[in-house]
């Protein structure tokens, strides 16, 4: 069965390249399940859990905001976070959250900042999920 | 002839020196393999955007969006990168030879790092703003800066954005670079171009080969898309030169550093030569003082 090639780049790091079976992401019109042969595409990604089928194990990424960019063959995720359930600490995201949300609570901070912690929050959120969506299922990590 | 005092106050002055600029060269050289590595590591995000910008300009009107408009140029912003500390050899001026051949008139600056900030006081360039940026700073950082020189871009105050930074090219090369950020044109983009004719031979035959006219299908569409990512590259362009400039300050300084050394150290040596020298002579002539002296009594 063909494979494809999967790889998330973050400005700092490449932190994932390996030949899964098939990959879920976080698009903005919803979740995309790629699996190899699909079209070329590219879509923006919300922040939210990547979810990676290989070997007949699930794995997840919480990724940030970003691209993907698929091919027949590769899938290419371009995105300002990417982090495995292993690397997320439960509860530095649960006091980003808190913080973002007394930020969004504030009128007075203007757009800009209100746009940062918007995303602040929706990174932290993925993190948690990916954490605990993780740990619920007693799902191995495949890395 | 110097008397043996002074020249032993000069070796000690010459030995201080020697050992800061010591000390400054361990320094650099233990910060540039981070610093290299950071600049190295935004390679792939960087291949990977320009391949979606290309295939994307291809299918969108060069003048659809501002931030690819070109217009006539009646005033350019220039985001100065420099060092906040000195002692790294000529990098800062280099910098700035080629930065003061930008008209006086029709220049606005940004600087990032002091010595930039010192410059164009000293010149008495327009600044429009000053940044201080961290060591190694963060995507997030570095944002504060493009997202000034956009909405700057945007607003129609300035109708070119330049990047003037040092360019690392090795540990003993660094190049004064002066890159044009806004509009995003197909000139400008930089390094991935090579990479990206590559992939382009790889695609051949399959579906995504764009001589056969089948792209990409963008999602939600490519307007959406193209207003999210050309702002996204320009942050990272901002973000991946200050990175490079990082990465030249401390190989230079390294360099620098290293040539200091060396050169105190064969001043210390000479010095000392003529320290013995001297204290020799005062020897020789006080024993012959006191062997006339005797002679004489005697």
């Amino acid at each position: 069965m063909p494979t494809l090639r999967l790889e998330v780049v973050t400005p700092t790091e490449k932190t994932y390249s390996e030949e899964v079976d098939m990959v879920t992401i976080p698009g903005a019109d919803g979740e995309y399940g790629i699996l190899p042969q699909h079209i070329p595409l590219i879509t923006q990604l919300k922040p939210g859990a990547l979810k990676i089928q290989r070997g007949g194990q699930e794995s997840f990424l919480a990724t940030g905001g970003g691209f993907a960019e698929v091919l027949p063959d590769r899938v290419s995720i371009l995105t300002d976070m990417a982090m495995t359930a292993a690397d997320v600490d439960e509860s530095a995201a649960q006091a980003a959250i808190d913080r973002a949300k007394a930020t969004l609570q504030d009128k007075s901070i203007g757009t800009e900042a209100q746009a940062e912690a918007e995303a602040m929050l929706a990174r932290s959120l993925a993190q948690l999920h990916v954490k605990r969506h993780g740990h619920g299922q007693g799902v191995p990590d495949s890395r | 002839m110097a008397n043996t005092r002074e020249i032993r106050r000069r070796i000690k002055s010459v030995k201080n020196t020697q050992q800061i600029t010591r000390a400054l060269q361990m320094v650099s050289a233990s910060k540039m393999p981070k610093a290299q590595a950071a600049a190295r590591a935004g390679r792939d995000y960087a291949t990977l955007l320009n391949r979606v910008l290309v295939s994307l300009r291809e299918r969108v009107d060069q003048d659809s969006h501002p931030l690819l408009q070109q217009r006539p140029v009646k005033k350019e912003l220039v985001i100065l990168v420099s060092t906040n500390k000195g002692l790294c050899g000529a990098l800062n001026t280099n910098l700035f030879r080629e930065t003061s051949r930008l008209e006086k008139g029709r220049t606005d600056f940004i600087s990032s790092g002091r010595k930039a900030a010192q410059y164009l006081a000293r010149t008495r360039r327009a600044m429009l703003a000053e940044f201080e940026v961290k060591e190694l700073p963060t995507l997030a950082e570095v944002r504060q800066i493009s997202r000034f020189a956009l909405d700057k871009f945007l607003s129609g105050e300035a109708d070119k954005v330049t990047v003037a930074y040092t360019r690392f090219v090795n540990t003993l090369t660094q190049k004064p670079t002066l890159q044009t950020l806004l509009p995003i044109s197909t000139d400008t983009l930089p390094e991935g171009a090579a990479e990206l004719a590559e992939d382009r031979k790889n695609l051949k035959g399959t579906s995504a080969d764009p001589e056969n006219g089948y792209g990409y299908l963008f999602v939600p569409d490519d307007r959406s898309v193209l207003d999210a990512i050309l702002p996204e590259y320009v942050h990272f362009q901002v973000y991946q030169m200050i990175l490079n400039a990082r990465a030249s300050e401390h190989s230079a300084r390294m360099v620098a550093m290293k040539n200091a050394t060396d050169n105190a150290k064969t001043l210390i040596k000479d010095l000392t030569l003529e320290y013995n020298k001297v204290r020799q002579a005062a020897i020789t002539t006080e024993l012959l003082e006191i062997t006339t002296a005797q002679m004489a009594v005697g």
